[in-house]
């Protein structure tokens, strides 16, 4: 009888929780090494952005503008979601249409879309609209990218095995084809999640008076270092925080799909 | 002494009268396009035995797989199960592919469940026969183990597992233990007769293995190059009760030296007729 013994499904906790403990210190550091290089008129120190952001999470006025980021960021990432997955099973069903489509859709996206953003402006003037738009912009490229590398690199062993066992169609694509195809989709939802939240940020960065970019940019206007080192101290928690959540999904899929 | 029963009919059929035809082909082809890869070919398959096939690569053996399990339709000609034409994959046959056919989404368990879930067996049963199926091919330890954490070989087990449970009457398998290691296919083997000995279902066995199609089978047929037909069926003569351990035996030798000697020039005209191609 052959055979190896199974491997571990995930690794020891410990470690894992000492690098991430590690990894804090060390970015606290540095962060504590350039404000004392920089100035506290340059980056405020990670006591101090601690401190400010505590007492801004207190007022009704942040959570206003968190709301308001996070309201175009959710719609931003749903339509980025459902068009690029939508797309990318389409383009991946459809060989030819996938083959001409994927070396467009990479160069659309090697275009700088922050020169793309007076034109969003225009289209959909100075609101949500164009936040959401331009948030769409940079999430929906790669998840329709991964998507249909995912389905194009369905193994066809498990098409052919779907039909020995006399699966209908609708059976096929809930068993064999959704479940192969899921751990790529994920992980473009991963990277999709990053580039929309930045698109969206970047929206109110330039023109808006709404959102947790602007309060960056109007700390930085009013030379209010404080809040715009607490500002992103918050939307680095928050994004690593969900960044970390759903590399757990993907390593959980990917792990079993290696 | 006696090495090998050759078959007086060169279509393969059985001659002992008394022997139910299980499945059979009558003059079938395939064709790609212009490109001619099956036949005609005839072949009827006895219920309960074990028969092979080998030839020369390309001769169009996985061909004959699936025209016979219905995942093909011939150019020409009629395939029957149990006395039924084909048409789709029928019930009752089951079939083993080369490549890890595994589902990596599932673990060992789960994924040996796969077909009785689907066909609506009860919890109970299923409980019932994946834990025999998993103890049959040694995998239980491995129940709550993925795809990905297995060898090999172990995968391979679990898809023949995944076919077990559903209790095929004719099993076909496509070279299953073709990127497998000597000695692990050796007793791949070993299991793969314990299952037809238990089962009792007809096996059609595809390999480009010599000495693997001359243990295990009762019969085996040697395709020509492409188009493949029979021009042999080697009755081996062995007893159901066998394992590997017949690779000793003298008559061992002489079945894969018959089968070579018809092999090698199939196999030469595969490789002359490779190298014309444009």
């Amino acid at each position: 009888m052959s055979g190896s013994a199974a491997l571990p499904a995930t690794g020891p906790r410990g470690p894992w929780l000492l690098d991430g403990l590690v990894t804090v210190v060390v970015l606290l550091g540095l962060w504590q090494a350039l404000h004392a290089y920089a100035g506290e008129a340059a980056i405020a120190s990670p006591l101090a952005a601690f401190r400010h952001l505590s007492g801004l999470v207190a007022t009704a006025g942040f959570w206003s503008h968190a709301g308001a980021t996070l309201s175009a960021f959710a719609g931003a990432l749903a339509i980025s979601a459902l068009l690029g997955i939508g797309l990318g099973l389409v383009l991946g069903l459809r060989r030819f249409a996938g083959e001409v489509a994927e070396p467009i859709l990479a160069g659309l996206y090697s275009i700088p879309k922050v020169t793309l953003y007076p034109v969003i402006l225009l289209v959909f003037g100075l609101g949500i609209g164009a936040k959401v738009a331009f948030g769409v912009i940079h999430g929906v490229i790669p998840i329709t990218l991964f998507t249909l590398t995912a389905v194009k690199g369905i193994n066809p062993v498990l098409i052919r095995t779907a039909r020995a066992m006399r699966l209908g169609q609708a059976e096929t694509i809930r068993t064999i084809l959704a479940p192969a195809v899921l751990p790529e989709i994920v992980t473009g939802l991963r990277v999709g999640f990053s580039l929309t939240l930045l698109g969206v940020l970047v929206g109110e960065m330039f023109a808006s008076q709404r959102g947790l970019g602007f309060l960056i940019v109007n700390g930085i206007s009013l030379h209010n270092v404080q809040q715009t080192t607490a500002v992103i101290l918050m939307l680095v928690i928050v994004a690593v925080a969900a960044n970390g959540v759903l590399l757990w999904l993907d390593r959980r899929f990917i792990h079993r799909a290696a | 002494m006696a090495v090998v029963a050759l078959s007086a009919d060169p279509r393969g059929a059985m001659p002992a009268e008394t022997r139910e035809i299980h499945a059979s082909l009558r003059g079938v082809t395939r064709v790609y396009g212009r490109l001619a890869a099956l036949g005609p070919l005839d072949l009827d398959l006895v219920k309960g035995e074990f028969f092979s096939v080998v030839g020369p690569s390309g001769c169009g053996k996985s061909t004959l797989l699936d025209v016979l399990s219905g995942l093909g339709r011939p150019n020409a000609g009629t395939v029957t199960f149990e006395g039924a034409p084909v048409e789709g994959v029928p019930d009752g046959i089951g079939i083993v592919f080369q490549e890890d056919a595994s589902f990596p989404w599932l673990s060992v368990a789960d994924n040996v469940a796969f077909g009785l879930r689907r066909a609506g067996v009860d919890a109970a049963e299923i409980a019932r026969r994946v834990d025999y199926a998993l103890g049959f091919m040694g995998l239980t330890d491995f129940a709550h183990a993925y795809p990905a954490q297995l060898s090999g070989g172990m995968r391979q087990r679990v898809c023949i597992a995944r076919t077990l449970v559903t209790r095929p009457r004719l099993i076909l398998l496509d070279e299953p233990f073709g990127a497998l290691d000597q000695q692990t296919r050796l007793l791949m083997g070993d299991e793969l007769l314990r299952l037809w000995r238990e089962t009792g279902a007809t096996v059609l066995l595809i390999t480009h293995a010599l000495d693997e199609a001359a243990m295990l089978s009762d019969r085996i047929g040697v395709m020509s190059s492409r188009p493949g037909r029979f021009i042999e069926i080697v009755e081996t003569g062995w007893p159901r009760e066998r394992d590997s351990r017949i690779v000793a035996e003298e008559r061992f030798g002489h079945i894969t030296a018959r089968l070579w000697s018809h092999l090698r020039e199939e196999s030469l005209k595969a490789i002359g007729k490779a190298g014309r191609a444009p």
